[in-house]
């Protein structure tokens, strides 16, 4: 990985549609700093100390808001968490009407989770303060995209050239649609397998590559990402049946011989065990899930501290463990 | 007393009935046109001087949403025919979709009441198929035939039932009521949120397939076609119906189609920033399928522009896309968005465009309205195309702002407009009684 010389100029992150080689670079390379912070016995840093981080999710998620939060609390930030079942949302308001309340109260950051999609886009352009997408609709869930992009350059050590394969359900997934824009501006090759029904047609026009086969699909992969199957694309007609499914699609000891032997697993989370992953290959060797978990920690502090008009970790060595990785 | 008489003069009278389209004088005494030609005689006349201008028909829309009885926050007769007048359009026809609709006589009365007492251009109501729209039975087509309607929709909603859509074309057929099928298979349809195609993939949205317009506008022409009946399409929007029409045309089927302004001007490139101003239903479609409507429009296939003025009210529109209702409003924006999208670009004719607003509208009603015959009721809509204006929140009659032309830098704008002779917009702006 080249050093890059673009500062990061964007007040929000909301996809990484449009993101160039350059800004995804600047981002990974500061999440590496953070890494260095994260294996500390202190693991906190002063870099956004005074500034308010409002965690707003409207959908339930544990693993991505407790990253945030642990991201946040690391960088010394104050924190403001607000939920679905706590918000007057359920009493009518509209997400825009709490929206301008909560920025009303000054704060920095606003990481927003929304089950529709375009919601983070629609906030960022009346609000002051920073959005972070933190997973619209089927839209985009770039903090996810860009730790899978980590932990495939930690594991792979590039990621240019790179075979991908994305297997399952790619019509409903944000994680899909952030890898596909992440991976091919990086250079990898990406090849998106799941049934027609789960595959919206005319993906191809993204530069990707489309397969029904999971062996084809497998094949020359140095990566398989598995994405979790939301059990109710049974009742809209798109499958026969989750057994069906996880017979053709579900990843499996013996299927994971069709890869190479160091093709590794990746799966968002969490894993329908059984489903898209047997337990015994989501626990298995080749499986990165756990480092895709740390790694979220130090992705999200980066990108914090990067919209909040942060400095990006000034390197110029492409140190592995830099002294002082975090400038604040 | 003799009649009032009005001169237009040296104007740019387009008049697709009679194949005109050429600088002359009109004179209207009276609620009748006179005369059309090269300098009539202005005696005891009010001359409007209307060089450089274009003298069209009345405008006529078939498709208008006027959301009274019933959800007269959005708009209200008084309201909406006044957005109509200011957009050049004469007569309007009024969608059964109120609450409660238009399945019955009381509320049909109750419509042309309302335009009888507020109303500044005509309303021609229409009627429900089927009781409530909930497309289960069919409405008393007779007492609302006898009540005025001018033609039949259970437009917003689809009737999915084709045995019943079949009986309803076969009955209307007595009553010479044409029925208006908004086509949408909700199966194909249900969830959607803008049209299928690769930029709801991006976005990550719910698509409206375009099979779900086409695969119903099929069946309906083949049900028009075994019946006989009287087909008009609503709003069509996608490249695959435009193609079952120009067949089913070709085979005689008794079809006319119509398609919105927005459809002809924009894409669902439009919704790149989930704007709700640009979700309506049917969705905007792709590149391809705006062409084909452009085309289909020039070579006749599409005989009518109706604008499915929609009104919602902001608080419903400010919300995110998925919770926002379809509908847009286009009564006052849609001459000036077809002159500057169609014409200015050589894309459209005038008499192409006159046909499309008035002359086709009328034949689609059987209404003795949308020319400019001598004798002929004296409907005119006076447009300066030379007139360059933005779209704002404040030039609006309408009482909702749910454009999605709002910013927009149009070219060519409504001067003057006569209803029966009497004059209902001057200089731009309506005359209030």
């Amino acid at each position: 990985m080249s050093m890059s010389a673009t500062p990061w100029t964007r007040k929000d992150l909301l996809g990484l549609e449009g993101l160039s080689a350059e800004e995804l670079t600047l981002v990974l390379e500061q999440a590496k700093a953070f890494k260095e912070v994260s294996l500390r016995p202190i693991k906190k840093v002063p870099a956004l100390r005074g500034r308010t981080v409002v965690l707003f999710f409207l959908e339930p998620s544990t693993r991505t808001r407790t990253s945030f939060e642990l991201a946040a609390k690391r960088l010394s930030a104050d924190i403001l968490n607000i939920q679905a079942a706590s918000t007057s949302l359920t009493k009518g308001e509209t997400i825009m009407d709490t929206v301008r309340n909560i920025e009303a109260m000054k704060v920095d950051i606003l990481v927003i989770r929304h089950s529709v999609s375009g919601v983070p886009l629609t906030v960022a352009k009346t609000a002051a303060a920073s959005v972070i997408n933190a997973g619209d609709g089927s839209h985009e869930h770039p903090t996810q995209g860009l730790v899978d992009l980590y932990t495939i350059l930690e594991k792979k050590g590039q990621i240019a050239g790179l075979n991908v394969a994305i297997v399952g359900d790619i019509s409903h997934s944000r994680v899909a649609r952030s890898n596909l824009w992440g991976l091919t501006t990086l250079g990898a090759r990406v090849t998106l397998c799941g049934p027609p029904t789960l595959v919206p047609p005319g993906i191809e026009r993204l530069g990707v590559t489309v397969t029904y086969s999971l062996k084809e699909a497998m094949r020359e992969a140095d990566v398989v990402m598995l994405l979790r199957l939301q059990l109710e694309r049974q009742q809209q007609h798109l499958l026969p049946s989750i057994r069906e499914y996880a017979a053709l699609f579900g990843v499996n000891r013996e299927k994971l011989a069709w890869g190479k032997p160091d093709m590794i697993v990746m799966h968002p989370g969490p894993v329908n065990r059984g489903v898209e992953l047997a337990p015994d290959v989501a626990d298995g060797p080749q499986s990165v899930i756990y480092d895709q978990v740390t790694n979220g920690v130090a992705v999200r502090m980066a990108v914090l501290y990067l919209v909040s008009g942060g400095r990006p970790a000034k390197t110029p060595k492409p140190a592995p463990h830099p002294e002082r990785p975090v400038t604040a | 007393m003799a009649p009032t008489k009005l001169l237009l003069r040296g104007g740019r009278v387009v008049d697709p009935a009679n194949r005109v389209d050429t600088t002359a004088d009109l004179l209207i005494e009276g609620e009748r046109i006179a005369a059309v030609g090269d300098r009539l005689s202005a005696s005891g006349a009010e001359v409007v001087e209307a060089d450089g201008q274009i003298v069209f028909p009345g405008f006529i829309d078939l498709h208008v949403h006027l959301r009274s009885p019933g959800r007269e926050e959005k708009e209200t007769v008084a309201t909406g025919t006044r957005a109509a007048a200011k957009g050049g359009f004469t007569t309007i026809c009024a969608m059964a979709n109120t609450e409660p609709p238009a399945d019955n006589r009381p509320v049909v009365e109750f419509l042309l009441a309302e335009a009888r007492r507020s109303a500044v251009v005509n309303v021609l109501p229409i009627g429900a198929v089927t009781k409530g729209l909930a497309g289960e039975s069919l409405a008393d087509i007779g007492e609302l035939k006898a009540a005025g309607v001018v033609a039949l929709s259970d437009d917003g909603r689809s009737i999915m039932n084709a045995h019943l859509m079949r009986r309803a074309l076969e009955y209307a057929k007595m009553f010479e009521l044409p029925i208006i099928s908004h086509a949408e298979d909700t199966t194909l349809s249900a969830g959607g949120v803008m049209h299928e195609g690769l930029v709801s993939l991006k976005q990550g949205v719910q698509g409206i397939p375009s099979t779900s317009e086409a695969v119903m506008a099929g069946r309906d022409l083949l049900l028009a076609e075994a019946t006989g009946a009287r087909l008009h399409l609503a709003h069509v929007s996608a490249r695959e119906t435009v193609d079952l029409i120009r067949a089913a045309k070709g085979r005689g089927v008794a079809v006319t189609a119509e398609v919105t302004p927005h459809h002809l001007a924009l894409t669902d490139e439009s919704l790149h920033d989930y704007a709700p101003n640009y979700k309506m239903n049917p969705p905007l479609r792709s590149e391809g399928d705006r062409a084909a409507l452009r085309a289909a429009l020039r070579d006749g296939v599409l005989d009518t522009i109706a604008t499915d003025h929609a009104p919602h009210t902001q608080a419903e529109k400010d919300r995110d896309l998925e919770a926002a209702p379809f509908g847009v409003i286009g009564l006052e924006t849609a001459v000036a968005v077809l002159l500057t999208v169609l014409v200015k670009p050589g894309l459209l004719s005038l008499t192409q465009l006159a046909a499309a607003l008035s002359w086709q509208p009328a034949r689609a009603l059987g209404i003795p309205r949308g020319t400019l015959s001598p004798g002929a009721v004296a409907d005119v809509t006076v447009v300066d195309p030379g007139r360059a204006w933005q779209a704002t929140a404040e030039t609006f009659e309408s009482k909702s702002l749910n454009s999605p032309f709002i910013g927009w830098a149009l070219h060519g704008g409504v001067t003057e407009v006569f209803l029966g002779g009497r004059r209902i917009v001057h200089t731009g702006e309506v005359v209030t009684p």
